[in-house]
């Protein structure tokens, strides 16, 4: 059932377009993030969703009700929608208790057990209570921050770069208790982030924007291995392009020819490998290529190579298990796991 | 520098180790009789009232202005800014000889009270403005998502985190208020300060004076410890890291050109009413009035008095703010204080600390223009390391290692790398003490030679005369020379935000 519908808005700030028509529909209870580089409007959105801001153009519904209809909009502070900020924005002048309870009026009832609960539902020492904002870590001030935005039981939750504040150990921990207690309290979620592992590990439903436009949305797997163009597939990771001559269900490429859902089209094209998509071998099969540079990453070696395939040359990365090291300068045999994506419509 | 720095807050110390002096030489049976009179509890009860009265609607209006100047889309917002900052120009006892000679019978604590507010503002305007534009909006945003309206995020959000500069500047206007002579002479309203100085003029250096420059010392103290206690310890500072996105300015709506009658009326009342007056007198007298010669020579004599006290106090303050930034510690926090506890000791205690000690000690120095730049050093003593110290901190001293790894000895270091950072703030620094020392009126009075005439002194003489035209161009003059530093202060309050 969908819940939340965005449909045509468009926001200009003086001359630059912030959102473009922008139009998007979320599922109860999924978890949408929406991904793009900054000042790509996703900011924006999320601020017009949540009542911050006002669309010049369009509207916003949420369950059935109109929140926002060209410039008329329902005040923030009568929309049931929670929002955690950058940096959790915990108010510096209350502790945790005053935080938490910042949302929930002072004559209710089973005030203190409430906010044990939600202590407890961001996993979250009832002691801490007491405590100021800037006493807390700053994983702990965004649970904070989180239960004090749950308390209200908002209808949708949004979050803007939570996570992009803490340390990267941290960051991943947090991450995953934030989804956790967001499955538990079924709440539909909207984050916002310029990280693409974030978002890619995040969401069940993957909006990626650009230029204040929409660009793609999908299931986070589907983005990444079929980009809608270009700057889509770089933006989700690491990819080699390579331009293709296009025939039924096959395109070549300097590696090679490959099996490809081709369609109806003909001509040139370009195609897309991810470097995972790469298996490196020393005797062959496959495409011979030179070993040009080798970075180490941890898990991963990150190995640039060098091909030569009907006179023409081709340059691109390869992602291989860092249990056996690639020698700078050997030679090495290249075969493709799964088959290229062949992108829509750019013509080469 | 240790050295240095320590003989300075020697120095410093001095008024304070009079009001002990005196206290411990008068005794204490006579120290109660003359502390104990109806004439004290008098002057204690005008001073309250007046405090009491000033304060509240100085701080609403304040915050009123700050809000609509920095957070609403009322029109001219900028340009009402300025105006809010730009009664600092006029001094004090300027502005109450606008009102007096534009209402005559304009006296006692109403007229107290008002001519304060109108003098005093900015420099609670200046802070709390200052304070809202640093707000984080994400807190109100925050705030509004957890279901509170308008009015209730203002009051549970943005009101208590404005309570420290609100405190500040309170406690700034609270101890002009008890150290102002000449506004407060002018409309005939008795404080310990005017009882003081009619005290010390009539029966020269009384103990009466002394003991009543003790209780105005403890007044003082008083207010601070009470600044202390309401502001409490909390931390108020954003959290998190990277600046906080710009606050977008409240819609007025059907309100926007209604509201600008707040601001407007605050203009009229605190610059129209001088402009006003001032304008009225020198059309009256014509171009006579500038023709005076006294008018040059004291001209000439106040800028001689400024530039002395300038380089004197920032000389004095050089070693402190030099060890306060490169070398901080318990030794230096205590030097420190023993400086700009000097901030909140009226300029009329250091005016008869410096009487009293001439007079016993050192007579020949007694009405000296040497006293006189040593009272102004102690009176603005404060105002110059703060601003010595920012410039200072202007230049981290990696600037001055990376210089010296780059091969410049420690004293070519500091020609190419230090002073010219250090010099707009040094140069600030000393141009506020210039501009403070031109319009002060108190510790000159009791302090200069007899035949010194400043802008101030000369100012008063003919106001005291009831001569009011001929008065008005040495108030024109003052201000004029006050410009500079409200378009300073004004320019800092908002560099020191980014704004």
């Amino acid at each position: 059932m969908t819940q939340l519908v965005i449909s045509d808005v468009s926001k200009r700030y003086g001359a630059t377009a912030a959102l473009d028509r922008v139009s998007l529909a979320v599922e109860v209870g999924s978890r949408v993030a929406i991904v793009g580089p900054s000042g790509s409007g996703k900011t924006t959105l999320l601020r017009v969703i949540a009542g911050f801001e006002a669309p010049d153009t369009g509207t916003v519904t949420l369950d059935g009700q109109v929140l926002a209809d060209g410039l008329a909009i329902a005040p923030a502070h009568r929309r049931r929608i929670g929002y955690v900020a950058q940096d959790g924005a915990l108010f510096p002048h209350l502790d945790v208790a005053g935080n938490l309870g910042f949302g929930i009026p002072r004559n209710e009832p089973d005030r203190a057990a409430r906010l044990r609960e939600l202590m407890e539902l961001v996993e979250l020492d009832a002691a801490m209570l007491t405590r100021r904002p800037h006493e807390l870590s700053g994983g702990q001030q965004q649970r904070v921050a989180l239960a004090r935005a749950l308390a209200r039981k908002p209808a949708l939750m949004l979050l803007d770069e939570p996570f992009s504040a803490l340390d990267t150990g941290l960051r991943e921990s947090v991450r995953q208790a934030v989804a956790r207690v967001l499955a538990k309290a079924g709440i539909t979620t909207i984050l916002v982030t310029h990280d693409q592992g974030e978002a890619l590990s995040f969401a069940d439903q993957l909006a990626v924007m650009r230029e204040g436009r929409l660009v793609q949305t999908g299931r986070p797997a589907e983005l990444y291995w079929r980009p809608a163009d270009v700057e889509t597939a770089l933006f989700l990771g690491n990819a080699a392009l390579f331009k293709a001559d296009i025939a039924e269900g096959i395109v070549s490429c300097g590696l090679g020819a490959f099996e490809a859902e081709t369609g109806r089209r003909r001509g040139q094209g370009t195609i897309m490998l991810r470097p995972e998509q790469f298996q490196l071998s020393s005797v062959g099969p496959g495409l011979e290529a030179i070993v040009e540079d080798v970075t180490f990453r941890g898990g991963q070696y990150a190995v640039t190579l060098r091909t030569k395939h009907d006179g023409a040359e081709a340059r691109f990365t390869a992602h291989v298990s860092s249990t056996e090291q690639p020698q700078l300068g050997s030679t090495v045999f290249v075969s493709v796991k799964g088959g290229p994506f062949l992108l829509p419509d750019i013509v080469a | 520098m240790l050295l240095l720095a320590g003989g300075v807050s020697l120095c410093a110390l001095l008024p304070l180790g009079f009001i002990a002096w005196i206290a411990i030489e008068t005794g204490w049976q006579t120290a109660f009789s003359l502390i104990w009179r109806p004439r004290v509890g008098e002057l204690l009860v005008n001073t309250l009232l007046l405090e009491l009265c000033t304060l509240p609607p100085a701080i609403l209006l304040a915050v009123a202005l700050a809000w609509l100047t920095e957070r609403s889309d009322m029109p001219g917002a900028k340009f009402l800014s300025w105006l809010a900052v730009a009664p600092l120009a006029v001094p004090a006892f300027v502005q109450s000889y606008a009102w007096v000679s534009l209402l005559p019978r304009f006296h006692g604590l109403p007229a107290a009270v008002l001519v304060s507010v109108l003098a005093y503002l900015p420099f609670l305007y200046l802070p709390v403005a200052a304070q809202i534009r640093r707000l984080d909006p994400e807190l109100e945003h925050v705030a509004a998502s957890l279901g509170q309206t308008p009015l209730r995020v203002f009051s549970r959000v943005v009101l208590p985190q404005l309570r420290l500069a609100i405190c500040g500047g309170s406690l700034l206007v609270g101890l002009h208020l008890l150290a102002e002579y000449g506004l407060y002479a002018m409309i005939r309203f008795d404080t310990f300060t005017t009882a003081i100085i009619d005290q010390f003029q009539s029966s020269y250096n009384g103990p009466a004076a002394n003991m009543l420059a003790g209780v105005l010392v403890l007044s003082c103290f008083g207010l601070i410890a009470l600044e202390w206690l309401l502001r409490g310890s909390a931390r108020y500072a954003r959290l998190g890291s990277g600046a906080p996105r710009p606050a977008p300015r409240q819609r007025l709506g059907n309100w926007r050109l209604p509201a600008l009658a707040l601001p407007l009326a605050f203009a009229v009342l605190s610059l129209g009413v001088p402009a006003l007056t001032l304008t009225h007198w020198l059309l009256a007298s014509g171009d006579d009035v500038w023709r005076q010669g006294a008018l040059a020579a004291s001209l000439a004599e106040t800028l001689g008095y400024a530039a002395a006290g300038a380089c004197a106090a920032a000389a004095a303050a050089l070693p402190m703010a030099w060890l306060s930034v490169r070398a901080p510690g318990r030794a230096t926090r205590f030097l420190e204080s023993c400086h700009s506890y000097l901030g909140a000791l009226p300029g009329v205690v250091i005016a008869l600390a410096l009487v009293t000690v001439t007079v016993r000690v050192a007579l020949p120095l007694y009405q000296t223009v040497a006293t006189v730049v040593f009272a102004y050093v102690l009176m603005f003593l404060p105002r110059a390391l703060v601003g010595l110290r920012a410039g200072i901190a202007q230049v981290p001293v990696e600037l001055e290692r990376a210089a010296a790894a780059l091969g410049r000895s420690p004293a070519r270091a500091l020609l190419a790398v230090t002073l010219p950072l250090a010099a707009p703030g040094v140069a600030a620094a000393m141009a506020l003490v210039a501009m403070g020392v031109a319009t002060e009126l108190t510790a000159t009075l009791l302090l200069a030679p007899n035949g010194t005439r400043t802008l101030a002194t000369e100012f008063w003489a003919l106001t005291s005369e009831l001569d009011y035209a001929k008065a008005a161009p040495y108030a024109v003059l003052m201000i004029l020379l006050s410009l500079p530093m409200t378009a300073l202060l004004h320019a800092q309050a908002r560099r020191s935000l980014g704004a």
